[in-house]
């Protein structure tokens, strides 16, 4: 017993998490005949709460609740596993990528997000303009622009051998590299960093 | 009747195709299977800024490895459902949606990658950042329905 109290709190090995988001995509469709994917539900907020009228926004978003109540749970999943499943122990990141990331003026390697962007002192700074109001945005933006992220197109696209979904995710990649190996440093350097 | 392509265009993502539908204790069972999902998200680290930053920089297999194998996973699981003519627990006929080919694929998925590697996070793991006390990534989800919203209001006007 004390052995797996042990396992659940070390981090999960890649074999052993990929394989349970891939069951998701089975799950779904047994459960509730229902396609997996995530960022929809930004999309029904949209129409639940802020229509006006755009005929984008005009369908039964209460047919798709359950995508809602699925995400709701990925909250709460998150707060599960952060406050009684946690490692003890610091992340563990790539000697490079720590390396390169210090480089660029990260200080705070200990937890799974470094604290010198993610916390509520940079919300009205440029840093929170950037990582925050503009990440935030593209990330809506793109992926109802693509018509799905990462687990719509790569995971349940891909999954069902739908070769759209393979475009999508090969830009995903795309600007992602970009992003990080061109942009990155240089709108750091613009933040303050 | 009128054929909204708005309607179509809704089951381009995560689309219901079950008939029957479904209201308050029904729903339980995908608040479960959000809660495993948001477990192993935070377990496995896929919430981390640093792992996508791993990624993007190809100085690690983790990423990769749990992608892949969730797509191997699902490939499988899907060709089962296929073969074996698997119907839903309503005893409905399993149906996917196909995914047309638009630009949008191209443009959007490039601007989304753009603020992947931005936010490391995709939009599942902003609500596991969320539930996992980065409670300021709130406004990274609030800026991120803003972003959907502009896309409805132009979606006629952008190339698609």
């Amino acid at each position: 017993m004390n052995q797996f109290i042990d396992w659940l709190s070390q981090p999960w090995p890649w074999y052993v998490a990929g394989p349970m988001i891939g069951l998701t995509v089975p799950a779904l469709l047994i459960l509730g005949n229902k396609s997996f994917g995530i960022s929809s539900s930004l999309r029904h907020v949209c129409a639940m709460c802020i229509p006006a009228k755009i005929p984008f926004f005009q369908y039964n978003w209460r047919k798709e609740m359950w995508n809602l109540v699925f995400v709701f749970g990925v909250l709460v999943g998150g707060f599960i596993a952060t406050f009684f499943m946690s490692n003890p122990d610091e992340i563990v990141i790539a000697a490079q990528t720590q390396a390169d990331l210090a480089a660029l003026g990260i200080t705070d390697f200990s937890g799974l997000m470094p604290s010198d962007i993610f916390s509520w002192e940079n919300i009205f700074t440029a840093k929170g303009l950037v990582f925050f109001v503009l990440g935030g945005f593209l990330v809506g933006f793109g992926t109802r622009y693509a018509g799905g992220c990462t687990s719509g197109h790569a995971i349940m696209g891909i999954s069902s051998l739908q070769w759209p979904s393979m475009v999508a995710t090969i830009f995903f990649m795309v600007g992602g590299f970009l992003m990080t190996q061109v942009f990155l440093a240089p709108l750091m350097k613009l933040v303050g960093f | 009747m009128k054929v909204d392509r708005n309607i179509s265009e809704a089951v381009c993502d995560a689309p219901n195709s079950q008939e029957t539908g479904e209201k308050g204790m029904a729903l339980v069972k995908y608040l479960i299977l959000g809660i495993l999902f948001g477990i192993v998200f935070v377990k496995a680290e896929i919430i981390s800024w640093f792992r996508i930053q791993e990624m993007f920089r190809l100085d690690s297999f983790h990423m990769y490895g749990v992608i892949g194998s969730a797509i191997v996973t699902g490939i499988i699981s899907i060709q089962l459902i296929k073969r074996l003519k698997i119907k839903s627990i309503a005893g409905e006929e399993i149906i996917i949606p196909k995914k047309e080919f638009r630009k949008g694929q191209i443009y959007g998925g490039f601007v989304f990658g753009l603020g992947w590697a931005i936010t490391g996070a995709c939009p599942g793991p902003l609500f596991a950042q969320i539930g996992s006390g980065f409670t300021v990534v709130i406004v990274t989800l609030l800026s991120a329905i803003a972003g959907t919203w502009v896309y409805g209001k132009f979606s006629d006007k952008l190339p698609n």
